[in-house]
């Protein structure tokens, strides 16, 4: 039985208790799947498992609080899943969590790349095949095989968690573990190569074609503030509507700073993205240094306290200046 | 002001009301000799202290922030300088990656009775920011840096292209 058939039985088996069960179907077209919400039986046969599952259904759960659902997640999903648990904004009684091995998943972007580079456009795009570690898009009539390692999520390339790290209902075989993984995040090792007064001329070159959409905050699963951002409240009144780099930037410092030892790094922001801002290397920044500082990772221990929520009365890491 | 201008700096201080707060009363009354180019913002304790209030003094201009609160296990409520302490450890230490020099911020521990370790403080701080300068006025990034970034991370572009 292959994972879809095994998770499709266990969900079919536990919904009649579930107000419904998050996961992903076919999308608008061969390319993108898109979430979906199973509210009946004969919602379950449209989930689909595999490359083409980008988003992380975790964002959803604050959502339905107080209601029982059932959620599928990847590995890296399953993180957010935990996070939000650790930090009581979602019950473990109410979720039920759905999973299977994860082989990885496609960035869109560098699927259309591909596709542009073999004279195609991603808008035709009529079939996607995954088999095993090739993605084949057929498109204009014409197929294009491009290997998964390729076309992967930068995450996927480095990823620690193909498993989910808590589940309920955990299907089929566990994937493999990634084998030689790069050493470093390559946004990261390009931001570390700079000088400081460049990397505010980074920051300022890519911020400059923000939108403020907000979709980095609405698919962030740790955005739970929703109709309370501070973004966008009055009092305090920390943004203006000013179209100014400078607003756009001081957004990104308030979504990193308020994800500092939250983040599991799921990429949804930099994935939501419309206008292909990195914004989550700010996040992977934050990250390493909660792990220097504090010795945590988000998201893989449901009894962990944040770090930013507790303190020792000497601290390990922290050396304080002497005057 | 206009007589000062490029002699003093834009500095913020953000001061527990309990401990840094009356430190610095301490140093006025004993008329200790201090540079001018603190502003000093009174808050209850530095756990108080939200990380972007300093983001956002510094984003905005401001030459320089410090931040001090009363000594750890010496909080007037107990444990604010503790959660304060890992905070503005983490801001300081994502300040580089943000493109802001983190010496430009500091954080420290003064109480009501240390007149003189305020004085010090202050001056050490002050001498600190009046040797990076002026912060840079980050509108007016030059074309050449911009075009020399702009291809850093590979598919960070992609929209442009």
């Amino acid at each position: 039985m292959s994972r879809l058939d095994a998770l499709k039985t266990r969900i079919k088996e536990a919904l009649p208790g579930l107000e419904c069960v998050i996961g992903w179907q076919k999308g608008y077209d061969a390319l993108h799947n898109t979430p979906l919400f199973i509210r009946g039986e004969a919602d379950v046969d449209k989930l689909e498992w595999g490359a083409l599952n980008v988003h992380n259904p975790a964002v959803y759960l604050p959502s339905f609080a107080g209601k029982k659902v059932g959620v599928v997640v990847k590995g890296c999903d399953s993180r957010s899943v935990v996070e939000l648990l650790q930090e009581k904004l979602i019950d473990r009684d109410n979720v039920v969590i759905f999973s299977a091995g994860c082989d990885g998943v496609v960035d869109i972007a560098k699927v259309r790349a591909k596709l542009a580079a073999a004279g195609l456009s991603a808008g035709n795009a009529e079939k996607v095949t995954v088999d095993g570690k090739t993605v084949t898009v057929t498109a204009a009539g014409k197929a294009v095989s491009m290997p998964l390692a390729e076309v992967a999520a930068d995450k996927c390339l480095r990823c620690q968690f193909p498993n989910a790290v808590l589940a309920d209902a955990f299907v089929g075989d566990p994937a493999p573990q990634v084998q030689a993984a790069p050493a470093a995040d390559a946004d990261l090792a390009a931001l570390d190569a700079m000088s400081v007064p460049e990397r505010m001329a980074f920051w300022r070159y890519h911020m400059d074609r923000c939108i403020r959409c907000y979709a980095c905050r609405n698919a962030c699963p740790m955005c739970v503030c929703r109709d309370h951002c501070i973004a966008q409240s009055r009092e305090p009144h920390w943004l203006s509507q000013e179209d100014s780099v400078t607003e756009k930037l001081m957004f990104q410092v308030v979504h990193a700073m308020h994800l500092a030892g939250r983040c599991t790094e799921c990429g949804e922001c930099q994935r939501a993205c419309p206008m292909d801002i990195p914004v989550l290397a700010l996040k992977k920044h934050l990250n390493r240094t909660i792990h220097d500082l504090f010795n945590y990772q988000a998201g893989v221990d449901v009894a962990a306290i944040p770090p930013l929520l507790q303190f020792k009365l000497e601290e390990d890491n922290i050396k304080e200046r002497s005057w | 002001m206009p007589v000062l201008t490029g002699k003093e700096l834009r500095i913020v201080g953000f001061l527990c009301n309990w401990c840094s707060y009356g430190g610095a009363d301490t140093a006025g009354v004993g008329r200790f000799n201090q540079p001018t180019d603190l502003r000093i913002i009174r808050v209850p304790c530095s756990g108080r202290i939200d990380p972007l209030f300093i983001a956002k003094t510094l984003i905005n201009g401001a030459d320089g922030v410090l931040v001090s609160g009363c000594h750890p296990r010496d909080c007037h409520y107990a444990e604010g300088n503790f959660y304060a302490r890992r905070r503005l450890e983490v801001l300081k230490r994502f300040l580089p990656i943000l493109g802001i020099d983190p010496a430009r911020f500091d954080y420290t521990w003064v109480s009501a009775s240390e007149g003189q370790r305020w004085q010090k403080v202050v001056t050490v701080f002050t001498e600190q920011i009046h040797a990076l300068g002026p912060a840079t006025r980050h509108e007016n990034v030059s074309p050449e840096l911009l075009a020399k970034v702009a291809s850093a991370i590979q598919g960070g572009n992609r929209v442009a292209a």
